[in-house]
C-alpha cells in the first residue's frame, strides 16, 4: 500500500520553530481522466491531512483533485515538548494512513 | 408502402442516432471547467460575505512552469502567530481547473509561522488565488500568475 516519507528534526531546542515535511505515495486520481475506450476513472484522492503533537491537533489540510500525485505537505509547528508528532491522512475508497515520528526537546 | 415507411424509420432512426453521437461527442470535447465566477463562488462559500482585503499573505509560484501536473505552490501569511493573533487558515483558489478549489490548511498559534508548501496540479494558463483567514475573522487575499506549457488533468490513463 502506500508509504509515508516524514522529515522531522530529531532534536530542537524548546520554542524553536521546526518544519515538518511529509510525502505520500498515492495517484491522486481526479475522477475527470477517461481511459483509452472512453470510460470514466472514479475519482481515488486523499480528503484529508491531520498532525497532532502529543494528541493536540496542529495542522490540518483538506485536500482537492487539484493536488498533485503523492501529495508533499510542509508545513511548521513550535517545539514545545518531547514526545510524539502523528500523521493520518485518509481519503476516498476507505483510504487511511497513520505515521509517528518522536521528537526531543531540550 | 411498406418499402417507403421503412425507409422513413431508417432514416428517422440514423438521424436521431446522429443527433445523439453530435450530443455526446459535444459534452466529450466540452472539458469541464471551473470559471472566475466559479472561482468567486467557491471564495465565497468559504469567507461568507467578509470583506476581503488585498494583502498580508503571499504566493510563491513559479511564473512559468513546464509541467501542469506539479506545480510547487507556498502560502505564506505576515503574522505574529500569538494566541490573540494568529492565522486561522490558509486557502487556494485556482480559475481554470475543473474544479475552482485547491486546499485549506488549517493552522493555530502552535504553527510558529504561517507557511505551508505543497504541489498542485494546473489544467491551463490561469490564476491562483490564495485567501488567508485571520484569527480576528479577517481575509486577506493575493493572487500569482502561472503559465502552463503542459496542461494537467486532461491526459488519458
Amino acid at each position: 500500500m502506500a508509504s509515508a516519507l516524514i522529515n522531522v528534526p530529531p532534536r530542537a531546542k524548546r520554542g524553536e520553530i521546526i518544519e515538518i515535511k511529509t510525502l505520500i505515495s498515492h495517484p491522486m486520481e481526479t475522477g475527470y481522466r477517461r481511459t483509452q475506450l472512453g470510460g470514466a476513472i472514479p475519482r481515488d484522492i486523499i480528503r484529508t491531512f491531520v498532525c497532532t503533537y502529543n494528541g493536540t491537533e496542529i495542522f490540518r489540510a483538506e485536500l482537492h483533485p487539484a493536488i498533485a500525485a503523492n501529495p508533499f505537505i510542509a508545513f511548521s509547528t513550535v517545539a514545545t515538548e518531547s514526545g510524539t508528532l502523528a500523521f493520518q491522512w485518509t481519503g476516498d475508497r476507505g483510504f487511511s494512513e497513520t505515521e509517528s515520528v518522536a521528537i526531543t526537546v531540550d | 408502402m411498406s418499402g417507403q415507411s421503412s425507409r422513413r424509420e431508417f432514416l428517422l432512426a440514423t438521424g436521431g442516432a446522429a443527433v445523439g453521437i453530435g450530443l455526446a461527442s459535444m459534452i466529450m470535447v466540452e472539458p469541464a471547467r471551473a470559471t472566475p465566477a466559479a472561482m468567486q463562488e467557491a471564495i465565497r462559500k468559504v469567507v461568507g460575505s467578509a470583506r476581503i482585503n488585498p494583502g498580508r499573505v503571499k504566493l510563491d509560484l513559479p511564473p512559468l512552469s513546464e509541467n501542469g501536473n506539479t506545480v510547487p505552490l507556498t502560502v505564506s501569511a505576515e503574522s505574529p502567530m500569538t494566541a490573540a493573533d494568529h492565522v486561522k487558515a490558509l486557502h487556494v483558489f485556482n480559475e481554470k481547473n475543473p474544479q475552482p478549489d485547491v486546499a485549506s490548511f488549517r493552522l493555530g498559534p502552535r504553527a510558529g509561522r504561517a507557511s505551508v508548501s505543497t504541489r498542485i496540479r494546473l489544467a491551463d494558463t490561469q490564476t491562483v488565488v490564495a485567501i488567508c483567514e485571520m484569527s480576528d475573522g479577517s481575509f486577506w487575499s493575493t493572487s500569482a500568475n502561472v503559465v502552463v506549457t503542459l496542461a494537467a488533468c486532461l491526459e488519458e490513463a
